[in-house]
């Protein structure tokens, strides 16, 4: 019954985010096989893990999850129901001090059932003028774990200026979600050298869109 | 069944077998380019096709559901038309509530007058109303940054895709002495021949295209296909008076008119593409770009057609 409810909820959301950005996807670089992967995008808004969802066939949609806050989608019943049971999101603790489990111990998991995982390495919603915020560890330690998972670069276009922070009504704007080639931490690299490679190649997806 | 249900059916007959021809000979040329390693010009001469036959049906299904049908499928044009050009728009935060009110309340309101017949209001309610109200919208909130083009950019977007194509569905209103119940035709004839003028164009343009009517904007557009397109499709527009109120002589200057219209909206359409630095408005018509792309020539035909018909044909 929860797994209907969360298809029709699924294809809902889907659908209304098709309706205002008419989102489409660019595989520049990398193809829609069901491999597992780690799709690494920019991250603007509460909207940007709909739009890559909604984006991939469904066969990779299935085995997809995306990395979100436990604060925020466990807040109240509808939150929960959307997080869990339609995204099944890999929900993590933000909060250092009173968290009870390891935010990287959940993605490591998600990824030994052979799961896909969405991820934003910023680790934040960037609300400044710069294009991306400086990547926190959390890909690297992944990539370490786990060397043969491919790491996807995803760009999302424009679905900042179609629902800002704080702005309940959307303005329906063309929004695209571009995916570049995919990379793998190289024998040795350093965890800096490997952030800053990572973050440059979804810049330069960026750059093209 | 009416004789203006008659008229139309016999109309998307005639398009119905027109586009089987474009087909059949489209996918005739598909397989001789494959032979050759295949040829991008003939993959997009295939996918426009087929998106023909996709608007057609969906045109032809607004027709027959009457003027709610027509009224509503032009609305939803006009949104995803509105959707790409605001995309290209120069916007800041601070535009955030104009521009949801442009999407959210006066493209409805728009298309809710023309579906009431309020041509007092509809007629001006963009223009003067919207033109004035959204600029005070933004300026709540502050942002002074590039104010005047970001005001002139939106009214600009809500005059193409909303205002003017609206233009199509109040052509329904008009009344005119001995063509009651068949305002529809008017509609199908002014789609038909500014559609079939800007095909006709593309095509002498491939075949004996020279001379360019404006090269730093599209080279694509040239004088023998201009001249060849509009004449032939003033000829179509002519041998379709039959379903128009019009004579065979005022339906050609009709035509005329129309088509030449047409052309100027592809052109000013075209400048703006280029100095935003996009090929195509969008990309949800196969083979076509965006909605902007196919009906450039419609949206600037349409209110002078509205208004030349209204003034010398119709009682209201």
């Amino acid at each position: 019954m929860t797994r209907l409810a969360a298809r029709v909820a699924g294809r809902i959301i889907t659908g209304f985010a098709w309706l205002i950005t008419a989102v489409r996807a660019v595989w520049q670089g990398s193809a829609p096989l069901p491999d597992q992967r780690i799709y690494f995008a920019n991250h603007r808004s509460n909207g940007d893990f709909i739009l890559i969802w909604s984006v991939l066939p469904t066969v990779l949609r299935q085995r997809t999850r995306p990395v979100a806050a436990a604060d925020y989608w466990l807040a109240g019943p509808v939150r929960r129901f959307i997080g869990r049971d339609v995204f099944r999101a890999v929900l993590i603790e933000r909060n250092a001090e009173d968290r009870r489990t390891d935010p990287l111990r959940t993605m490591l998991e998600a990824l030994e059932r052979g799961d896909s995982l969405i991820l934003f390495p910023e680790g934040t919603r960037n609300m400044t003028e710069s294009p991306l915020l400086r990547f926190r560890s959390g890909l690297y330690n992944l990539a370490l774990a786990n060397p043969d998972v491919d790491l996807v670069p995803v760009w999302i276009d424009n679905l900042n200026g179609v629902l800002p922070k704080g702005r309940l009504v959307p303005v329906p704007l063309l929004c695209t979600v571009t995916f570049g080639a995919s990379l793998r931490l190289a024998d040795g690299e350093d965890r800096r050298a490997f952030l800053d490679r990572a973050a440059d190649a979804l810049l330069s997806l960026g750059a093209a869109a | 069944m009416s004789a203006a249900a008659q008229d139309l059916l016999r109309l998307l007959a005639g398009i119905g077998l027109l586009l089987a021809a474009a087909t059949l000979l489209a996918r005739l040329l598909r397989r001789r380019a494959a032979r050759a390693g295949g040829s991008a010009t003939v993959e997009n001469l295939n996918a426009r096709i087929d998106a023909w036959w996709g608007m057609v049906i969906v045109l032809g299904l607004a027709f027959l559901a009457g003027r709610t049908g027509v009224v509503v499928l032009f609305a939803l044009v006009s949104f995803a038309a509105l959707r790409e050009f605001v995309t290209l728009c120069t916007r800041s935060r601070a535009d955030h509530w104009a521009l949801a009110a442009a999407f959210f309340v006066v493209l409805p309101a728009q298309y809710v007058l023309v579906w009431q017949d309020w041509y007092g209001l509809y007629t001006i309610f963009i223009p003067v109303y919207a033109f004035l109200l959204l600029p005070v919208i933004a300026v709540l909130e502050g942002d002074t940054k590039s104010f005047l083009v970001r005001i002139a950019e939106t009214q600009w977007a809500l005059m193409i895709c909303v205002y003017a194509l609206s233009h199509v569905p109040a052509l329904l209103s008009l009344r005119i002495t001995g063509f009651e119940g068949r305002n529809v035709l008017l509609i199908a004839w002014l789609v038909v021949v500014v559609q079939l003028s800007d095909v006709l164009q593309y095509t002498w343009g491939k075949l004996f295209g020279r001379t360019p009517v404006a090269p730093s904007l599209s080279p694509s557009k040239t004088w023998e296909g201009l001249v060849g397109g509009v004449l032939s499709a003033t000829l179509a527009g002519t041998l379709l008076f039959w379903i128009t109120p019009f004579g065979a002589a005022q339906a050609a200057g009709m035509a005329l008119v129309v088509t030449l219209a047409g052309f100027c909206g592809g052109l000013v359409m075209s400048a703006i593409k280029r100095d935003k630095g996009v090929k195509d408005w969008g990309h949800l018509i196969a083979g076509h770009g965006g909605f902007i792309d196919r009906l450039d020539s419609v949206v600037f035909a349409a209110p002078l057609f509205f208004h030349l018909t209204r003034f010398f044909f119709s009682t209201v």
